[in-house]
């Protein structure tokens, strides 16, 4: 057999199919990958250590710009740390309007991966499509919070504000078509027999590797593993809600991708199982919450499952009004670690499908 | 749940007698702590290391070390948020290193999630993991000096 010699080969940090700022240093040998070594950091604004030089309600802003595709569960989660830790009450319509901003948040996130990974594997068009139903999602969400991406819609102990007249119609007649639109994505993409060429079979991923390296969200039910927080210990008020758990069978990009598209389907019934129970509750959107926020000393962590994967907060506070600490498990950087064991032994075309199908968005890997 | 967890808690303090326990957080000494997280997820299958960080709590409030060798510096507190995947249960493990000589065993031969998590805690606090396999700077570059999580570390700019 022909021996060659291996050579290394920088993939990023301006490449579009990293998604952001992002450098993986390829050693290849050939066009098969030896070793794949992941360099983050190039967005590391620092929002930890910043967090402590603000008061806790300066905090929320700076959650929107991690992860920015689903701004609303990064609010979320950190007011449910702090709520924790005061031991905070939130309303029940306050908890409505979170769930469904919330997962009208996760489906938004949702369409741009779904988008976004047809265009890595080559199909601009299923790209396009995903856009068009984003647009009227970005709409929805601006005409509740003002912002189409940086939301800071949750408060502590509630959310900022109720939902505008005629707004949950409008979001209900959404969710009517989104069945529709993701039969369109199920027969453009999923049924596509190029995008199944390049995805399946490719970047397996065993269950007990996935446990084992703390992956989280799609990735580790891509696998088959059952593990939903909103099941596992539903928070809020997800055990009001009738749904399922999507999960896979192989472990490969094509789970990982179909495990999405699937879970989008069940936002859309959470929605209206939803919007149709808030009809029925009237009430404050805002718990009494003093305005100098001082949570007595102590530390608590809050995990909620957010589109990426497992989002979870650890705040300590020494009884001032500006947190001790804040620290925040990122599931796009827990779920990039195990990127180089994964690649190892594809080809660089494979590579672009693999850190596709792990869904990354780099504001919230690197923090 | 409630219950399986305590009974957990004290099957543990009688192999570890040395461990502190509250409701759901176990605390450990350094010396324990990699026998006591290879029991957790050996023989009560806690098996996904869901959160890995640390926090800063020096001696002096404003975080000034004073240089002096013999005064206590404060310690570091590495926190551990542990989960079975199967069982669903939940258990928080803490331990405390000196600020003057941050080093605790590594978790990687656990569970492979601490590979990046550990990195991280490194990178900010400056907190040794031996026998870390690849234990450098992860979200900062290669030559940064300093720690920046650490409450003495002095940055420059920001609002007041």
């Amino acid at each position: 057999m022909l021996r060659t010699e291996t050579y290394t080969m920088n993939f990023g940090p301006q490449h579009p199919a990293t998604h952001g700022v992002f450098q993986v240093v390829l050693t290849l040998d050939g066009e098969k990958i030896v070793k794949a070594e992941p360099v983050c950091g190039y967005l590391h604004r620092g929002i930890e250590k910043l967090a402590e030089s603000r008061t806790y309600q300066q905090v929320i802003p700076y959650t929107d710009r991690m992860d920015y595709l689903a701004s609303m569960l990064q609010n979320w989660g950190y007011v449910m740390a702090v709520e924790k830790l005061m031991g905070l009450e939130v309303p029940e319509r306050a908890e409505y309007l979170r769930v469904i901003s919330g997962e009208l948040s996760r489906l938004a996130s949702h369409v741009l991966a779904t988008g976004v990974y047809a265009l890595d594997v080559g199909g601009f068009t299923g790209f396009l499509l995903c856009f068009r139903e984003r647009e009227r999602m970005m709409d929805l969400l601006e005409e509740l919070t003002g912002s189409r991406m940086t939301f800071s819609y949750a408060r502590f102990g509630g959310v900022a504000d109720d939902a505008p007249e005629g707004w949950l119609e409008k979001l209900d007649k959404l969710m009517d078509d989104m069945p529709g639109y993701i039969d369109e994505y199920d027969g453009l993409i999923t049924g596509n027999e190029i995008f199944q060429a390049r995805t399946k079979q490719v970047g397996g991923l065993s269950p007990e590797t996935a446990i084992d390296y703390s992956l989280s969200g799609p990735v580790l039910r891509g696998s088959g593993i059952n593990y939903d927080l909103r099941k596992a210990k539903p928070y809020s008020i997800y055990d009001r809600f009738d749904f399922e758990v999507p999960v896979g069978k192989n472990g490969d990009c094509f789970d990982r991708y179909f495990c999405r598209v699937r879970e989008m389907r069940q936002s859309v019934r959470i929605i209206k199982q939803a919007i149709e129970q808030i009809k029925e509750i009237d009430g404050p959107i805002k718990g009494k919450v003093p305005k100098a926020l001082k949570p007595p000393k102590g530390d608590a962590y809050a995990e909620i499952e957010s589109s990426k994967g497992i989002l979870g907060f650890y705040v300590v506070s020494d009884g001032t009004n500006k947190p001790h600490r804040v620290h925040v498990r990122r599931p796009s950087f827990i779920n990039l670690g195990y990127l180089d064991e994964m690649s190892r032994g594809w080809l660089i075309a494979d590579l672009v499908a693999i850190l596709g199908s792990i869904d990354i968005v780099l504001g919230e890997v690197d923090c | 749940m409630e219950k399986k967890i305590s009974e957990i808690i004290s099957e543990l303090k009688e192999k570890f007698p040395q461990i502190k326990t509250s409701e759901e957080t176990i605390s450990v000494s350094t010396e324990d702590l990699l026998g006591l997280m290879q029991e957790l997820k050996n023989s009560f299958g806690f098996n996904y290391l869901t959160n890995l960080t640390a926090a800063d709590y020096p001696a002096d409030a404003k975080g000034k070390g004073d240089g002096n060798e013999d005064e206590d510096d404060g310690e570091m507190e590495i926190v551990y948020n542990l989960t079975s995947v199967y069982e669903k249960l939940y258990l928080t493990v803490k331990a405390r290193v000196s600020r003057k000589n941050p080093e605790i065993p590594s978790v990687f031969p656990v569970w492979g999630g601490a590979n990046w998590q550990e990195r991280e805690v490194y990178d900010l606090f400056g907190i040794v993991f031996t026998d870390h396999p690849n234990l450098k700077r992860i979200l900062l570059t290669d030559n940064f000096e300093g720690y920046p999580l650490r409450k003495d570390y002095q940055w420059v700019g920001g609002r007041k």
